[in-house]
């Protein structure tokens, strides 16, 4: 059927909903007491899938999800136990109808080589032999000689025609359209009023078609009614007339007649009245697809971010305005601008919720990426997942895909350990990896643990030491060793297996979190697992910020790595090597950084006795302090791309555009501080090399 | 006089395939997501004629079969069940129901509208 795309768009939409709750189905019936309905709709899911795949043409989906589905339909009618065997190829099917279905959507060839080993498997399951798509062609029991010249068609229907809504009326209309018709209506078993009921139909009528009709056309007008008609269809000779063939009881009479007498009384009503009943307010109503949500473009959503971020540019100008004309300390101005702030960040507010989707989505996808790790490793896991409501930005659902993958790939990879070491060390057999998310103060953190053998550091050690990633004998703390891991070149492709590898490490890893304004830190314990944290921002667009002056410069610095900011008395400062200082501040030495020389904007340190210090603390819980001439502000910036708009600068994450119409520099701490660890003396060498 | 159409199905594609087909051929359509949502819409849309799905979410086709045929004032109004098994099993299951007739998908537009007309008479 030629079908537009928009239709197709809305059909691959809806499949993604569907096989969600296929997926979600099948894992609830895996708990032990499952609801009954999870059964019923996990089969919908695939029957629905077939039904707009068929809508489509697309035979290979089709095909798979009508084995899926009769599989589907043994298990809720109790003849397949869904036990782990058949769950587990159940899973595999839903997987495989995802693929087909993704597949379908690119318009890429299906996989036929999975698909034929699963519809193996599924034979194999349910014991059946291959009966193909066990989709029987229409049977057509009426077949009479090709007539010569016409067709007499005797239809006495019984009694309970009515019952089934059939109206012997439009099957009569439907025989006149095929060609000239004369139609004879025999009344001889119409009861005697005292007998007779609206709802029971006991006329008989007699159409001789002329014309060179298929006797299968006629069967097609007598599809619906085969079973509660007597239907006889006979060729017209050339020389015998309509009611040469009647029964001598059989009386002709004009349709029209027949047509007055014989439909049902309510249904008469209900097609020869004009729309009385409903007004057309409460038929737009219900016309209308129910439910309370629109799709609306990506685009145009872009696009009112991008306004809000303008007028959070333009509030901060107008501020500056009314604060150089001097008016900042007339009260209503100062309410007035309160006011539009107010709106500003309510806006922006409502506008990052519209943008916002549950983790969910990602989420789901990486049951199945948990499924193929466990199975490629050949140790048995679980998912379990935790947060999946909780809302991040769009944008970041879909580049969260990805780490996550690879993360989940390496916890069952690299975290879980075989099944004989776990039950030697007393731990259930089946090894948990867990991925969770919650808000935590204004970031959202993302968490992959499990509960294998945690990182072991002397491995990890070695092979840094035999990349030449560190010398032989550095000193380094537990915490520094696991930072190893994220170093480009820790995994090459002799050491990483066939799952989790693929040429990517964990550096890979840690440099799309980065990408997304986030970081991501971990903390492992021997014999007990480790744990992956990622801490993202809620959104990319705005950021709090510290406004700090630096020389001649305003700079923003990230809200969320400032820990404290300091003014230390000379007793705190300290000196270390040739160029190291560093301040004590509540026990801890603190290696002090100067933007100022970083960033090339004065080519002496500043002295201490000027400027602040903010310590800052980064991704891998290294802190800092940097030197700052002075604190401007602290406000919401709106961030626009360096990278889009200029190029890379390196200690730079982004730009802004503060209320005087300059361009800010927004600063990434995590660079400073690991690109001048080698400055400071306080810190391994190699991790420079990371920044 | 134009003839309503009541169109129930829990696929949004399938609903909108229906929809686009019947107005395109003159009928005003009502859609409903399922059984409840259909027999719920009946006295609103008061239709001439009902076309749903078998398998849907809390009322089933066959459901909503039952709940029109007892419903009084529309017992009488054509069902025509949406389905992808041309099988003589679920045949006989609508006809027992109390359906009028089938429509096996996938259908051609015209296809849906021929049995439409027929089942009209129209």
């Amino acid at each position: 059927m030629a079908v537009p795309d928009d239709f197709r768009e809305m059909f691959f939409v809806e499949c993604g909903e569907l096989l969600e709750s296929l997926a979600n189905g099948l894992r609830e019936m895996e708990e032990p007491g499952y609801d009954k309905e999870t059964v019923h709709a996990v089969f919908r899911a695939a029957h629905s899938i077939k039904g707009g795949a068929a809508a489509f043409a697309l035979t290979a989906l089709v095909t798979f999800a009508h084995r899926f589905e009769t599989a589907l339909d043994q298990i809720r009618s109790d003849r397949l136990l869904p036990d782990a065997r058949v769950m587990a190829v159940m899973h595999r099917c839903s997987d495989c109808l995802a693929d087909l279905v993704g597949a379908a959507r690119q318009e890429d060839e299906p996989n036929t080589a999975q698909m034929t080993a699963l519809l193996d498997e599924l034979d194999r399951l349910s014991g059946e032999d291959k009966t193909g798509f066990g989709f029987v062609p229409l049977a057509l029991d009426l077949s009479p000689p090709v007539p010569a010249s016409g067709l007499v068609i005797r239809f006495a229907p019984q009694p309970d025609l009515y019952l089934s809504g059939n109206d012997p009326l439009a099957l009569i209309h439907a025989l006149r359209r095929l060609g000239p018709a004369e139609v004879a209506l025999d009344a001889s078993a119409v009861p005697l009023l005292e007998d007779w009921t609206a709802d029971e139909c006991h006329l008989r009528w007699t159409v001789t078609l002329t014309g060179n009709i298929a006797p299968e056309v006629i069967a097609t007008v007598f599809e619906f009614v085969e079973d509660c008609c007597e239907i006889g269809i006979s060729p017209l000779s050339a020389d015998s007339l309509p009611a040469a063939e009647e029964p001598a009881s059989f009386t002709p009479v004009p349709i029209l007649l027949a047509v007055e007498s014989a439909g049902d009384p309510a249904d008469e009503t209900a097609i020869a009245e004009p729309a009385s009943g409903p007004g057309p307010q409460a038929a737009r109503a219900v016309a209308a697809e129910a439910g309370a949500t629109i799709r609306v473009n990506l685009d145009r959503v872009d696009r009112l971010m991008n306004m809000i971020g303008e007028l959070v540019i333009k509030e901060a100008m107008l501020s500056q305005v009314i604060d150089t004309v001097g008016l900042s300390d007339n009260l209503d101005v100062a309410a007035g601008l309160d006011g539009i702030r107010q709106l500003a960040d309510e806006i922006q507010d409502s506008v990052m919720a519209i943008r916002a989707q549950p983790l969910k989505l990602v989420f789901q996808r990486m049951h199945r990426i948990l499924r193929e790790a466990s199975e490629a490793t050949a140790k048995p896991a679980r998912l379990i997942t935790l947060g999946e409501q909780t809302e991040v930005d769009k944008t970041m659902i879909e580049r969260l895909v990805d780490p996550l993958t690879h993360m989940i790939r390496n916890s069952v990879d690299h975290g879980l350990e075989d099944e004989v070491t776990r039950q030697r060390r007393g731990k259930p057999a089946q090894g948990t990896v867990t991925l969770s998310a919650a808000h935590r103060s204004g970031r959202v953190q993302i968490e992959v643990s499990d509960d294998g053998g945690g990182i072991d550091r002397g491995r990890v050690r070695e092979i840094a030491e035999s990349r030449g990633l560190i010398a032989p004998g550095t000193v380094l703390t537990p915490t520094e060793i696991d930072q190893l891991l994220f170093l480009p070149g820790f995994s090459s492709k002799q050491e990483v297996s066939a799952i989790s590898g693929r040429g990517v490490g964990l550096d890979v890893v840690r440099r799309e979190i980065m990408a997304l304004g986030g970081r991501i830190m971990i903390h492992s314990v021997e014999g007990q697992g480790s744990t992956f944290s990622i801490a993202l921002p809620l959104t990319l667009a705005v950021l709090e910020g510290m406004l700090i002056q630096l020389c001649d410069q305003t700079m923003v610095l990230p809200i969320t790595s400032v820990q404290e900011t300091l003014r230390p008395a000379p007793s705190a400062l300290h000196g270390i090597g040739q160029a190291g200082r560093v301040v004590a501040n509540r026990g801890d030495l603190i290696p002090i950084i100067d933007l100022g020389c970083i960033f090339g904007l004065r080519d002496q340190r500043a002295s201490l006795d000027d400027g602040v210090l903010i310590v800052v603390e980064t991704d891998s819980q290294r802190r800092a302090a940097l030197h700052v001439d002075g604190i401007v502000d602290q406000r919401q910036v709106v961030i626009k791309s360096l990278e889009e708009n200029y190029g890379r600068v390196a200690g730079v994450s982004a730009a802004t555009i503060l209320g005087d119409g300059k361009i800010a520099l927004i600063i990434d701490p995590e660079e400073i501080v690991l690109s001048c660890a080698g400055d400071a003396g306080l810190v391994p060498r190699v991790l420079s090399a990371n920044g | 006089m134009t003839v309503r159409i009541l169109a129930i199905d829990d696929s949004p594609t399938m609903r909108s395939l229906v929809a686009r087909a019947l107005r395109g051929a003159g009928f005003e359509v009502f859609l409903a997501s399922d059984g409840v949502e259909g027999i719920g819409t009946l006295a609103d849309a008061d239709p001439h004629l009902i076309i749903t799905d078998v398998n849907m979410p809390r009322l089933d086709g066959f459901g909503v079969i039952e709940a029109v045929r007892t419903s009084g004032s529309h017992s009488g109004v054509p069902i025509l069940v949406l389905t992808t098994e041309r099988g003589d099993d679920l045949k006989a299951r609508a006809r027992r129901a109390g359906a009028t007739g089938w429509i096996v998908k996938p259908f051609e537009d015209d296809q849906l509208i021929a049995v439409v007309d027929r089942v009209l008479g129209r």
